[in-house]
């Protein structure tokens, strides 16, 4: 057990065991052998907050920050391979990664601040629990509300109808990871299955990936293929620091010499529970060259499609009026890169 | 003691350069000790149970359940400390736990004392309280217009009156009518201050220790004990007495200590339910008890700045002359008065400088709703107001086709004169302060001249030096200090100021050195402890280094005095021949002439005896009118401050960068210039957080459930990261007060003032768009925008020609490019 400090800690972690496996063998049996009592925990930086506001309060937490298996980044078989355990400071610096899936660095550096991304994951960012003002609050908070959908109550305050937990998915690095057509390999008691990430993520706020509760993500690899496309990231935050996505973009392209779109992908979050792939581009821009009037025309679309809730509380309107100006701002990049 | 008795400003050796701060090594290498950082043997954790509804009775309260949990020393409720208090003594309307309502989500219940924290939470959980709920007043309007139908937040005093009424202030100076109708120009229009909190990172701590016994009795001869209270206060004279009179504790029986303070900006300025609940399970356990709130419980105790609802005409003549100002204020206090009487009265006394307005009226009433309470925020009631005036100022020099700066510079007030509410102004800078940031900011070649979307705004303000007059009356000294000599030549300082961050143990230790000779490593400063340290009222009013550095010198003149006459009786010269400085005793005819300072000291202890003195500060009577109200916003004399703000828009987003403050203050003489510019970059950086993000705002019952504040963390109430915060300039500004110590007045508030204001004048000028209601969040911004895009009026302002013709704006870009 820790020990329980004697010195006030401002707001309390619940007790639990720490486990610290050393391989993701281990990691898979110990998570056997307390399942439904056990959580995962890689850097913590979303775990250990949401354990303090009584969100999650299991009575043991395997670690994976000491499993050799799940660190490096590697080129291997027309793949790079990036452990799960890397850093976002790793994913954000490395050369190769920088090189070849700059959208990826830029939005690895993007997520919250130095200190937390020097904790955080790769894998822990694509398994992000999703957030919601009447969700990420404390114990105290949540039993004035009255508790939601989400966890402890039967109401969602955000739609206030329906069954369907409608929190945000708030990661920033996902949907980056999407339009690479990034693969995340899972590690379970039913043995080894490979998902892509762009079918990674189910539209459930309450629980949004196919991770199931025993399962680790080991590794995200990327093909070097995609490593010919264009690519471009936009986040959109209150601050230049810290903050959660208000909306995210990213986009792929693959685009000929002569500036005529062979194939594009755009994904947007931090709207509804699961990235959005946005639907119609290719018929829009295949063929043609980026030009304002395609890239309006993709904007548009976008826009048309996203419906921004108050699951976070900032103005909806202007977040979905943020939607058209951010995928063009990074369509521009896109086209500049 | 007169000006002239004191050291030649000339003379002046320490006070004027850059040092730093005494305490500074401990606190960036984390030696220094906070409350939290005390741990006493045997020692208790508390927590405090909370209202989970805005406004309830209780009905019942069972805390038999969590008595009986191991680990669990004491439970305590309202009724176990039924003395109602409040900071100010004409408005006592708390309990330190609430004894049969609650009035806000987060208003304390009862209290537990228990081996560790997680066993005091698990207690918290098995108090049973039975309430039942009220309708609760969340909208100050329909506070104002609540017609006894459900209960006030606070019962009427009288029949018949709203009894969600705090309080209502009216005054009127001059023909405001009269004047307003002859005014060629008019200005009127609403203004919105969302409310906001001061985020100090040090969470409020207490620890209390009841040592029963002891020798110590009550009045009647009973035996008692002693209580001592550690907090992180920035006001410990006002804790101790309201300690002793909550708990019917002998004031002379009860010590308050003040270790240092990780940020206050007033949010520590009168008694929270932990400082009662610390001392009063101590008393019950018999062991020390500590509570260190949460970030959200930092949240609920509050007393940040009110929301204003402010209404303001303003008129003047075609010569650039104000007329006459008429403003109409609704505050939303909150659950409880806190400051909030003086709130009402600073909303409007403090608007009449550094402009002279021949007639004023203001109509402030504040209203109790069921939220937080509000309190006195870094520039106390008069930041609100300040903004809505400043921005009525720059629509008036538009109007009138003048340079807002020249429109500010023709409506100066001047120095040595009084207030049209009849407050007395001695030194004011605000002419150079105008001058400092029109010249830094390159204003003449750039304002109006920016391409669209970049843009230059002005304002201006001042804020007093300390209250004039005690939060409870009496005639006694505002501040003293205690200081005494040692023969290694060390001096001793025994300061009862608030040290929260602004530099106070610094200022007397620099005053001990500059007046005695002695380097500055030879002074220590004991601070902070009601049993040796003599009364500070407290860190609040921006009072400190004013009065304190006035008593200080006091005291280091007296020692000074007996040390000249000691040496000089050795050497048979002039007393005021003696010098004192570097470490040394000299001979002013001939320096070469000298001894240690330390043989000095011995000398002058032969003499005259242990060597002490005492010395104090108490503020002139007469600076003030003599109408009801009229002492409050007095001041013995008031800083000035003028902001430049260079902002960048963002037309399609509506984000507002701020690329540059340049904030000019007259600070009266800084004493140490490198605290004072970190005063102004502080306030600057506050007051451009609280425009651009900040807001306490509250859920309403369509978003989960009326009345739940809605953000209380700093994930989600936002103050700017590093990254965020724009360049800022400090150009200090020195007008040399008469009364000030030194000639020094204010910097830790003023400076905040004019961000507000000149950053709403900055998108004016950036793209045309008047922005009334706070915060300027990109929302917000962008709906103005999107108003301005119908109306047709995004667009560079004219350019004022000065003589009454616009001339068209060579860098008016039609705003057709942006999309």
């Amino acid at each position: 057990m820790i020990p329980v400090e004697a010195e006030p800690d401002v707001l309390r972690l619940p007790p639990f065991r720490y486990h610290r496996p050393g391989t993701v063998a281990e990691a898979v049996a110990l998570m056997g052998e307390h399942a439904g009592n056990a959580m995962f925990v890689a850097g913590g930086t979303d775990l250990i907050p949401n354990m303090k506001h009584r969100l999650f309060e299991p009575g043991h937490l395997v670690a994976l920050k000491g499993i050799g298996e799940l660190r490096g980044i590697r080129e291997d078989a027309g793949h790079l391979r990036i452990g799960a355990s890397e850093t976002l400071t790793s994913v954000a610096t490395h050369l190769d990664v920088l090189r070849s899936f700059p959208a990826l660095a830029d939005a690895a550096s993007h997520v919250a601040g130095p200190q937390l991304r020097n904790a955080g994951t790769i894998g822990g960012n694509l398994c992000l629990d999703t957030r919601c003002t009447y969700y990420n609050q404390t114990e105290f908070w949540r039993e004035a509300l009255g508790y939601c959908l989400k966890k402890d109550g039967t109401v969602c305050h955000v739609t206030k109808v329906g069954k369907k937990c409608v929190a945000a998915h708030s990661a920033d690095t996902p949907p980056v990871l999407m339009t690479l057509d990034a693969v995340a390999t899972l590690v379970g008691p039913e043995g080894v299955r490979e998902v892509p990430v762009r079918d990674f993520f189910v539209t459930d706020g309450i629980l949004n990936t196919l991770r199931g509760p025993g399962e680790i993500v080991t590794e995200v690899r990327i093909p070097l293929v995609s490593a010919q496309k264009k690519q471009a990231y936009a986040k959109l935050r209150q601050r230049k620091s810290i903050d959660f996505p208000l909306l995210t973009v990213a986009i792929a392209a693959d685009i000929e010499g002569d500036g005529t779109v062979r194939s594009i992908e755009g994904v947007v979050t931090a709207l509804g529970s699961r990235p959005r792939v946005l639907s119609g581009w290719g018929d829009t821009a295949e063929g043609h060259k980026l030009d304002d009037g395609i890239i309006n025309e993709l904007a548009q679309r976008a826009h048309k499609q996203c419906h921004p809730l108050e699951n976070i509380t900032v103005d909806p309107e202007w977040r979905r009026a943020m939607v058209p100006v951010y995928v063009r701002r990074a369509l521009e990049k896109l086209g500049a890169a | 003691m007169s000006v002239n008795e004191r050291k030649s400003q000339s003379d002046l050796k320490l006070i004027g350069t850059s040092r730093r701060k005494i305490e500074g090594l401990d606190k960036s290498t984390g030696r220094a000790v906070y409350t939290d950082d005390i741990v006493l043997p045997g020692m208790l954790h508390g927590k405090i149970l909370r209202s989970p509804h805005p406004h309830a009775r209780i009905l019942s309260i069972d805390t038999s359940e969590a008595a009986a949990l191991p680990g669990v020393h004491g439970v305590i409720t309202g009724r176990d400390m039924p003395r109602v208090y409040g900071i100010i003594p004409w408005t006592p309307d708390e309990y330190p736990l609430c004894v049969d309502r609650v009035r806000y989500v987060g208003d304390g219940v009862a209290a537990v004392a228990a081996i560790d924290e997680d066993t005091a939470i698990r207690a918290l959980a098995l108090i049973r309280v039975e309430y039942e709920e009220l309708p609760a007043f969340l909208d100050p309007h329909a506070a104002l217009a609540a017609d006894g139908s459900s209960p006030y937040v606070h019962d009427a005093k009288k029949d018949g009156w709203n009894g969600n009424i705090t309080k209502r202030v009216h005054l009127e100076f001059g023909e405001v009518d009269g004047l307003m109708d002859a005014s060629d120009v008019l200005v009127e229009d609403n203004y919105f201050f969302e409310g906001t909190t001061h985020t100090p990172i040090e969470p409020h701590c207490a620890i209390g220790l009841w040592q029963a016994g002891g020798g110590f009795q009550d009045a009647d001869g009973a035996t008692t004990g002693k209580l001592t209270v550690w907090s992180s206060t920035q006001v410990p004279h006002y804790l101790h007495r309201e300690l002793s009179q909550v708990l019917g504790v002998d004031q002379a029986h009860v010590r308050v200590l003040q270790p240092l303070v990780g940020g206050a900006f007033g949010g520590k300025s009168e008694p929270f339910d932990l400082e009662f609940c610390v001392a009063k399970l101590s008393m019950v356990t018999g062991r020390p008890v500590k509570i260190l709130y949460t970030r959200e419980e930092v949240f609920y105790a509050h007393r940040g700045r009110h929301p204003f609802h402010m209404h303001y005409r303003t008129g003047a003549t075609t010569d650039g002359k104000l007329t006459s100002v008429d403003a109409k204020i609704l505050l939303d206090g909150g659950a409880y008065a806190s400051f909030g009487l003086v709130t009402a009265y600073y909303s409007g006394q403090l608007l009449c400088a550094p402009y002279a307005m021949p007639a004023y009226r203001f109509d402030s009433t504040r209203v109790y709703t069921n939220k937080p309470a509000c309190g006195p925020k870094r520039g106390h009631g008069s930041v609100q107001p300040r903004f809505a005036f400043e921005v009525q100022m720059d629509r008036l020099a538009e109007k009138l086709d003048l340079d807002p700066i020249e429109f500010r510079r023709r409506n100066f007030i001047g120095s040595d004169t009084r207030t049209i509410n009849e407050l007395r102004i001695t030194s004011n800078g605000f002419l150079e302060c105008l001058d400092a940031v029109e010249r830094a900011s390159g204003w003449r070649d750039r304002f109006r001249k920016l391409p669209f979307g970049r843009g230059l705004g002005i304002a201006g303000s001042t804020y007093i030096s300390g209250t004039n007059y005690p939060i409870y009356p009496n005639e006694m000294p505002q501040s003293a200090v205690q200081m005494q000599i040692d023969r290694s030549g060390r001096v001793a300082v025994f300061s009862g100021a608030s040290e929260i961050g602004q530099g106070c143990d610094s200022l007397v230790a620099s005053i001990a050195a500059e007046e005695l000779g002695v380097p500055l490593d030879y002074v220590r400063v004991m601070r902070g402890d009601t049993d040796f340290t003599p009364v500070d009222l407290g860190a609040y009013s921006s009072r400190v280094t004013f009065m304190l550095g006035n008593a200080a010198i006091d005291a280091a003149t007296k020692l000074r005095k007996m040390v000249q006459e000691a040496v000089a009786a050795k050497w048979e010269v002039n007393p005021t021949e003696v010098l004192l400085a570097g470490g040394m005793a000299m001979w002013s005819s001939d320096t070469e002439r000298q001894m240690p300072i330390k043989d000095a000291f011995n000398i002058a202890e032969s003499m005259f005896g242990a060597l002490g003195s005492m010395g104090s500060y108490n503020t002139p009577k007469d600076v003030h009118g003599e109408y009801r109200g009229a002492t409050i916003g007095a001041s013995p004399a008031y800083s000035f401050t003028a902001h430049v703000a260079e902002v960048e828009v963002d037309v399609e987003s509506g984000m507002v960068e701020v690329k540059k403050i340049w904030v000019a203050h007259d600070c009266g003489r800084a004493l140490n210039p490198i605290l004072v510019e970190g005063q102004m970059e502080g306030s600057a950086y506050m007051g451009f957080g609280e425009a651009l993000m900040e807001e306490q705002v509250y859920k309403d019952a369509d978003h989960g459930r009326a009345g739940l504040l809605n953000a209380p963390s700093l994930l989600d109430y936002r103050i700017p990261t590093s990254l965020d915060t724009p360049e800022l300039e400090a150009l200090i500004v020195e007008s040399i007060d008469p009364e000030g110590p030194y000639g020094a007045k204010e910097a830790g508030e003023g400076p905040l003032h004019p961000s507000i204001p000149a950053i709403a004048n900055a998108i004016y000028d950036a793209i045309g768009v008047r922005m009334t209601r706070l915060p300027f969040s990109a929302p917000s911004v962008w709906k103005k925008i999107a108003e301005a895009r119908t109306a047709d009026t995004l667009r560079k302002p004219l350019v004022p020609a000065g003589d009454g013709t616009l001339t068209d704006n060579p860098a008016r870009t039609a705003p057709a490019g942006a999309r």
